[in-house]
């Protein structure tokens, strides 16, 4: 069969070569991708593991932080992340909805666009000197949850608007034609129809959202949260223990700690967004399920 | 006493006097004079980008919505001018409900489909009533029968046909005067087609309706009286049966026998 009219030539043969090794290097690379996740939560587990139960997760912290649980810091992180998704989400909706649906498309609309993408790529310690300087000291709401979580709201923003403006765009435009034609007005087309459909969208940016603010040290740092309190908070004015400071703490500020200690706080912060995700990515392909075009 | 009848001005739905249209610095339509009767259905032909469906979104004002139209002219609807300071747009999309190319029935029931202009234009309705509307909508475009059993079915889980004829329904509940229709069989299969004409045709009397078309055998067989534009203007408005027989110009004679378009 040697001269057969398709037989492969050297040149096919080498470039069938190249095409093999390629291949192979770029399913290693995206294969490396996988490592380090796997590294993270194996390490975490490992070494983390041994010191979970319910004590760990609803006591306070004892002797100095080297014993005792981490209930203080667990409510912290709730309350930072509740409050901080209170203005942040209708805010960033409401903006994205006037991005998507309302603005023309003219110089002010691109400023606005513009101020959004460089929100995103402020770095987190210049929004956490930002929060101290306008919640903290010139609205005077001292260190406390609300300048915090003001200071993680304005910060995630960005994720929320971008999230937002683009499952709204990915609603056809033929439904809102539809509704403009029957008389309907643009607040009636959005909230009976563009809304409803972009709604997993949305949730998205507010998971993404979510993670983000749970796990950020940087900007609570100097707004509102420390590094011991000994009291639960009971409102906004408040200043709270974090998940996120408190790792950063057991891990390098306070001497004589168990080692599973600190794995056992990155566990658990690790264990609270894979929760409120899975929760959430959940609820989004119950939503998704509904609905079809 | 007939002669005096055939006299008399027929009534008309649509009226459009030295109508310019111009899309920024492009100008689309140039001084379109036309008369569309009442109760009629009058289809609109010409090649690509001849301004036909300019003309057909210029009567219920949605090309507004572009910032950059500029018009000028007169259009009157039943005697009244669209274009008047005081006109509420909702009130003219209303009364001028629009088909278009693609079937683009909402995300939901059939049921909610029928019933979403209604619920826009009116506050409240009891069951009864909405079944009622539902039922007539659908009776009016000979779709109840096939679907009266799943009503509450997404409306796009029906063909094709069938949601074209469900976007046509949507528009009766709030009872519109005309029906603009902008290729409303183009994505339609030759089945298909034929039953959207069908009902089309059943729809002449009771609605004033203007067809866009580029289908030449759909203008012939689907209408009443027949519009040929061309670079924005009008060339020949006749009865349909005559433009297809005896055309007045030589444009209209070289397109309908399609040499070019």
């Amino acid at each position: 069969m040697d001269n057969h009219m398709f037989a492969a030539t050297e040149l096919n043969q080498k470039n069938q070569r190249t095409e093999k090794l390629v291949r192979l290097l770029f399913i290693l690379m995206a294969g490396l991708l996988i490592l380090p996740v796997l590294i993270i939560l194996f390490t975490l587990v490992y070494k983390g593991s041994s010191i979970l139960s319910i004590d760990f997760l609803f006591t306070n912290p004892t002797n100095g932080m080297t014993e005792g649980g981490i209930f203080p810091a667990l409510l912290g992180t709730i309350w930072l992340v509740v409050v901080a998704l209170i203005v942040s989400v209708p805010l960033g909706i409401a903006a994205a909805i006037y991005l998507s649906e309302y603005a023309p498309d003219n110089w002010g609309t691109r400023l606005i666009n513009l101020a959004i993408i460089n929100l995103a790529g402020v770095p987190s310690i210049v929004h956490a000197l930002f929060g101290l300087g306008a919640f903290v000291v010139f609205f005077n709401f001292g260190t406390s949850i609300l300048a915090a979580s003001l200071t993680l709201a304005i910060m995630t923003l960005p994720v929320v608007i971008v999230a937002t403006r683009e499952s709204l765009q990915a609603v056809p435009h033929a439904f809102r034609e539809a509704c403009w034609n029957m008389g309907a007005t643009r607040w009636q087309t959005i909230r009976r129809v563009v809304l409803p459909n972009a709604v997993s969208g949305i949730l998205t940016g507010v998971i993404l959202e979510v993670s983000r603010s749970a796990g950020e040290t940087a900007p609570i740092m100097f707004t509102g949260a420390v590094f011991f309190s000994p009291f639960l908070p009971q409102g906004v004015m408040d200043q709270t223990m974090a998940m996120s400071l408190h790792l950063f703490v057991v891990s390098t500020q306070v001497p004589n700690v168990p080692e599973n200690l600190p794995y056992g706080v990155a566990l658990v912060l690790i264990g609270m967004v894979l929760i409120m995700n899975s929760i959430s990515i959940a609820f989004r392909m119950h939503l998704r399920g509904k609905k079809k075009w | 006493m007939n002669i005096t009848t055939q006299e008399k001005p027929a009534e008309l739905a649509i009226c459009a006097r030295q109508l310019n249209l111009w899309y920024g610095t492009f100008q689309a339509l140039f001084e379109v004079d036309l008369d569309i009767r009442k109760g009629m259905i009058t289809s609109l032909i010409g090649p690509s980008g001849c301004g036909k469906s300019t003309f057909l979104r210029s009567i219920n004002r949605i090309n507004e919505r572009l910032g950059y139209v500029r018009i000028n002219g007169r259009v009157e609807l039943f005697d009244q001018d669209i274009y008047a300071p005081e006109v509420e747009l909702v009130q003219l999309r209303k009364q001028v409900g629009m088909v278009f190319q693609r079937p683009n029935p909402l995300p939901t029931s059939i049921r909610e489909n029928i019933l979403f202009g209604h619920k826009l234009h009116n506050k409240r309705s009891s069951r009864a009533e909405q079944d009622e509307i539902v039922e007539s909508a659908l009776q009016q475009v000979l779709l109840w029968e096939k679907v009266k059993d799943r009503l509450h079915h997404k409306a796009t889980t029906l063909s094709l046909e069938e949601q074209q004829k469900l976007c046509i329904a949507r528009l009766l509940p709030v009872k519109p005067r005309i029906l603009l229709m902008d290729e409303p069989c183009s994505a339609l299969d030759p089945k298909g087609t034929e039953a959207v004409e069908e009902l089309i045709w059943e729809l002449r009397g009771r609605y004033s309706i203007l067809v866009v078309t580029h289908n030449m055998a759909q203008a012939r067989r689907a209408s009443e009286e027949c519009i040929f534009m061309l670079m924005g203007k009008v060339v020949e408005h006749t009865p349909t049966h005559q433009m297809f027989v005896t055309p007045a110009q030589q444009e209209t004679a070289d397109y309908i026998e399609g040499r070019y378009g």
